[in-house]
């Protein structure tokens, strides 16, 4: 089989995927390997010593959240001391945002792949502010962790389970079609979720304020759709993976300090490299200098074709690409250049509903010099701060570059 | 005065970018000399010529751009270079809010609906890639890059073949393909003869002589300097004679080449004989066993006037200028004895040093009939000389002669302080590609160079012939004026211009014989007729990818040809150990 053909092969199983959000369970329930001690992260592999901020706020948050810990300063010790146990959340079947911290009891979405049986999952989305993702970790913060995992989530899973699942290709393709491109801007996705779910919500048998306390977190979270959004890529590019002979990228992910790839036909092996600092709008108040490097999980839409490479389907976040339509029609535009299918699925209508584009291949990025672009959240690079910003990024050429060497060694 | 140099490692600019930057910085206040190149071998020695080889410009590499500015104060050195730099950012901007420009050739392919042919003037040692994408892409390919290996065009060549597609090249530098002039080509007439050349400017002295004697041009299908070699085997002349038989509006077809292997030329006589309509072939320099129906010609403008013949029924009658080469000899010093010919067409070159043995004997050059004529350093001439300036050592990493006339002006006026030289032999090609007014440029130093022979004791005849038509945009008839004024004695054709030189030369004392045709042996069948129904889509309209050269792409868009341009970038940065892993990937 010649690399074109088994990167059509790989394709094809992105294609064929059918990502279907079926129910919500505590992690350690569902992800083979979870335990107390275990927290996963964003990204490729990494130690405590080298995390950056926001990472480091969100592990200690996940150890106190675990009761591993009575305080940060305990917290601390026992990760020193080596105790807790770090692992991508990509090396259990998981994607998280920011940070990505999951805990042996953290609630997580459960999509299921129905073309090919796989599953994928990711937490809920915790809405905007101080959040764990992005390194806080007051009371507050887990107070709020603890109300999404007693009530939030049972709610949704079992609303999850009276519909019978969402059809998550459907409603990833339908926001594309509203204007979002499923990374920076989930504002369609997120009202299609909550309209498709408020029905069966309501048939929960929930409390009256237990359930207008999800319906209005549903409500206030233009975000809420993300998180199911990346784990449904998750499960897409997981059946695109382990393909003999195929440079397609299967994940793109970053932990705050390197940004790391996998290739379908290059094993579980990371190539990585140093994470560049995102350029972008701020918030008031906050400016380029309190931006931390590239972090999150959430890149892998853009490995599936959605958030950068659909930009030119979001006319109403163009700022972030210099501020006119054409732009971003453009950045999708260059983005053909490098992928090796278009997914039919999600047409963009503003390019008269061509297909998103599909398949990173690594050849033709090292070939090209045009690395892939990213719309990422800024985090700030002290932990507990927050989103100070959105913009772009992309990934290091030396990631592609690695691979593509690495790839090269396993020909004769 | 100060000297400053910049250099930027891996940073590629095509040459025509680096061209016009250069001459703008060389007109700064201030600068008395600045180079702006690619840091080939080739440039470095220019530099070192102009004195511009800084330590730091020589360690230059061949993907890295090298400026050295030499000014009248360090100030005015640093500001330069800053200018020089802001130029080439400026020149580089994207097209912010205008239309998205592809990358490759094949996003370019989609954006181009019934896109058919990719134009491709890329640096050689990156074209036969960028030829395999568009091939992949199902396109035609015209490769106007040369320096490309004959591995890369024979595999090129052979897949094009399975596909039913063309490649023309590489080192193609001219077609006329539905109309449309691509690369370096005249404005002519559109009418009834098509041709097939292995040379680019054979093709554009046929199709300009053609027009001028009252014909037109089909198609003009270039092959490529070494199609008809004994190792590609004339796969593309092969496809273009049957499509040019198959073209309802072609009625006389013209073949071109420097002498093709004898086995290659029976096959390529084999396939003429078999067609109904009439063919005239130049294999310049070599005997044609005559045939029915096949008419051989002896030079350029030989072929050009049997093919109007054939075509129109009446023989044309080129305009002459009055020649007296007895009279020029007459003012000629005693030392003065020799030939130079300096060129900027390839074929025009090789027709030169054929016609001028017969009347001044043995012709050096760097593109020597006989290896025993070879120059030793194409630098300096000896004897009779007659030199191909668009050649691979003057061309790597810098404009051809035909762009830029810098080089062959300063040869010129080299030539002219020699007191053995008698006279001074050369081309001016017009057309699309060609440089916008290069008689002007050409004059200024002709006027030069004679009056310095002059301030010498030295008589010293000009003699020029220009390859063009009044539909060119440098306009024929302007440019032979300019050069009339300038003291150039202008022929109609090449082959009158030899004919003049080499008898001011043989007047002068010089003897020769007539070069000894090569035999070729008698036709034999062809294997195979190749499958012209994409072809004749190609001739009916093209419709282009143009990969490199922006002045082709917006000398198509003037023709009102549609063009898709790709903003090339080399592979991996230029990195060859990427480019070599990616080869291997894709073996």
């Amino acid at each position: 089989m010649t690399i074109d053909e088994a990167n059509r092969r790989a394709t094809q199983a992105v294609l064929e995927s059918r990502p279907v959000l079926v129910g919500t369970a505590p992690a350690a329930e569902v992800i083979a390997g979870m335990h107390k001690h275990l927290i996963l992260h964003a990204g490729p592999p990494i130690t405590w010593a080298r995390m950056s901020g926001p990472l480091r706020g969100a592990v200690l948050g996940g150890v106190l959240y675990e009761g591993l810990a009575r305080d940060d300063r305990e917290a601390q010790a026992l990760v020193e001391r080596g105790e807790v146990q770090f692992a991508p959340c990509h090396h259990y079947r998981a994607v998280g945002p920011m940070a990505g911290v999951t805990t042996a009891s953290m609630p997580v979405y459960v999509v299921e792949n129905r073309a090919f049986g796989n599953r994928a999952y990711s937490t809920l989305n915790e809405g905007y502010g101080k959040v764990l993702r992005y390194g806080a970790y007051s009371d507050d913060v887990l107070q709020r962790l603890r109300w999404l995992r007693d009530v939030c989530a049972p709610v949704l899973g079992k609303a999850l389970e009276r519909s019978g699942g969402l059809d998550m290709k459907n409603l990833i393709a339908q926001q594309v079609q509203m204007g979002d491109e499923g990374h920076n801007r989930n504002k369609a996705g997120s009202a299609l979720m909550a309209r498709l779910l408020a029905p069966h919500l309501a048939r929960t048998s929930t409390r009256s304020d237990d359930l207008a306390a999800v319906l209005t977190y549903l409500a206030d979270n233009d975000l809420a759709v993300l998180n199911p959004v990346m784990a449904s890529c998750k499960a897409m590019m997981d059946a695109a993976h382990g393909i003999a002979g195929s440079t397609v990228v299967t994940c793109m992910a970053r932990n705050g300090t390197d940004f790391g790839i996998r290739v379908s036909g290059l094993g579980d092996a990371w190539f990585t490299a140093p994470a560049e600092v995102p350029v972008g709008l701020f918030f008031p108040g906050f400016t380029q200098d309190d931006a931390n490097p590239d972090i999150g999980d959430s890149t892998i839409t853009e490995t599936a074709g959605l958030g950068a490479f659909a930009m030119a389907a979001a006319p109403a976040i163009v700022k972030f690409v210099g501020g006119t339509p054409q732009l971003a029609v453009q950045s999708t535009l260059e983005m053909y250049e490098i992928t090796v299918t278009e997914n039919p699925a999600f047409g963009i209508p503003q390019l008269d509903f061509r297909g998103t584009p599909t398949g990173i291949d690594i050849r033709k990025v090292v070939k090209t010099g045009i690395t892939p672009r990213v719309n990422t959240g800024i985090a700030h690079r002290r932990p507990g701060i927050g989103q100070v910003g959105a913009g772009l990024v992309r990934p290091p050429l030396a990631c592609f570059e690695q691979a593509v060497e690495a790839f090269a060694a396993t020909l004769p | 005065m100060a000297v400053r140099t910049l250099l930027k490692p891996s940073a590629y600019f095509d040459s025509v970018t680096l061209m016009l930057v250069q001459r703008e910085v060389r007109q700064l206040p201030g600068v008395e000399e600045a180079g702006v190149v690619m840091g080939t071998d080739a440039n470095k020695e220019l530099l070192r010529d102009a004195g511009l080889l800084t330590p730091e410009a020589s360690t230059a590499r061949a993907d890295d751009l090298v400026l050295v500015v030499r000014a009248i104060s360090d100030d005015a050195a640093a500001g330069a270079l800053t200018h020089a730099e802001t130029l080439l950012v400026q020149r580089r901007a994207p097209t912010v809010g205008g239309p998205y420009r592809p990358k490759t050739v094949a996003s370019a392919a989609q954006m181009l609906t019934g896109a058919n042919l990719a134009l491709i003037s890329v640096p050689g040692r990156f074209a036969a890639g960028v030829a395999k994408d568009a091939l992949v892409a199902g396109l035609h390919v015209m490769l106007f890059s040369d320096n490309v290996s004959i591995e890369a065009e024979i595999e090129l060549k052979r897949t094009a073949a399975v596909r039913g597609v063309m490649v023309m090249g590489p080192d193609c530098g001219t077609c006329i393909l539905g109309g449309a002039g691509l690369g370096f080509a005249n404005r002519v007439r559109r009418g009834t003869v098509g041709i097939v050349g292995a040379s680019g400017t054979g093709i554009q002295e046929v199709a300009s002589l053609v027009h001028r004697g009252g014909g037109g041009i089909s198609q003009a299908i270039g092959t490529g300097g070494r199609d008809l070699n004994s190792a590609v085997r004339g796969l593309t002349a092969m496809q273009g004679l049957a499509a040019l038989a198959a073209d309802p509006g072609t009625e006389v077809i013209v073949v071109i080449s420097k002498p093709p292997a004898p086995d290659v030329a029976s096959q390529v006589l084999g396939a003429v004989q078999r067609l109904s309509k009439p063919v005239v072939v130049n294999f310049i320099g070599a005997s044609v066993p005559a045939a029915k129906a096949m008419h051989v010609a002896l030079t350029l403008e030989d072929a050009a006037h049997q093919a109007v013949t054939l075509a129109t029924g009446q023989a044309p009658r080129w305009p002459h200028w009055e020649a007296l080469p007895a009279q020029e000899a007459g003012r000629l010093a005693s030392t003065q004895k020799y030939v130079r010919g300096l060129y900027s067409g390839g074929t025009l070159c090789y027709e030169a040093l054929l016609l001028l043995q017969r009347y001044a004997g043995p012709v050096y050059s760097n593109t020597p009939l006989d290896p025993s004529q070879a120059l030793e350093s194409a630098l300096r001439s000896r004897g009779h000389t007659v030199i191909d300036m668009g050649s691979d050592e003057f061309t790597v990493g810098r404009l051809h002669p035909m762009l830029d006339l810098d080089l062959r002006c300063q040869r010129l006026a080299r030539e002219a302080d020699d007191p053995e030289v008698a006279v001074i032999l050369l081309d001016v090609v017009l057309g699309y590609g060609a440089h916008p007014d290069p008689a002007r440029e050409l004059a200024a130093a002709i006027r030069q160079a004679r009056l310095r022979a002059q301030a010498a004791g030295r008589w010293l005849p000009v003699v020029v012939s220009v390859c063009g038509t009044d539909e060119d945009p440098q306009d024929y008839e302007a440019q032979v004026a300019t050069l009339i004024d300038a003291g150039a004695t202008v022929q109609a054709s090449n082959a009158q211009a030899v004919r003049l030189a080499g008898l001011i030369a043989e007047a002068a004392g010089s003897r020769g014989e007539p070069h000894r045709p090569m035999e070729l042996p008698a036709p034999s069948a062809p294997p195979t007729v190749p499958e012209v129904s994409s072809i004749l889509r190609l001739l009916e309209r093209p419709r282009v990818i143009n990969v490199g050269l922006d002045l082709f792409a917006e000398s198509l868009t003037a023709q009102g040809v549609e063009v898709m341009a790709v903003d090339w970038q080399p592979p991996a940065g230029g990195k060859q150990k990427f480019i070599d892993i990616l080869d291997k990937l894709n073996a």
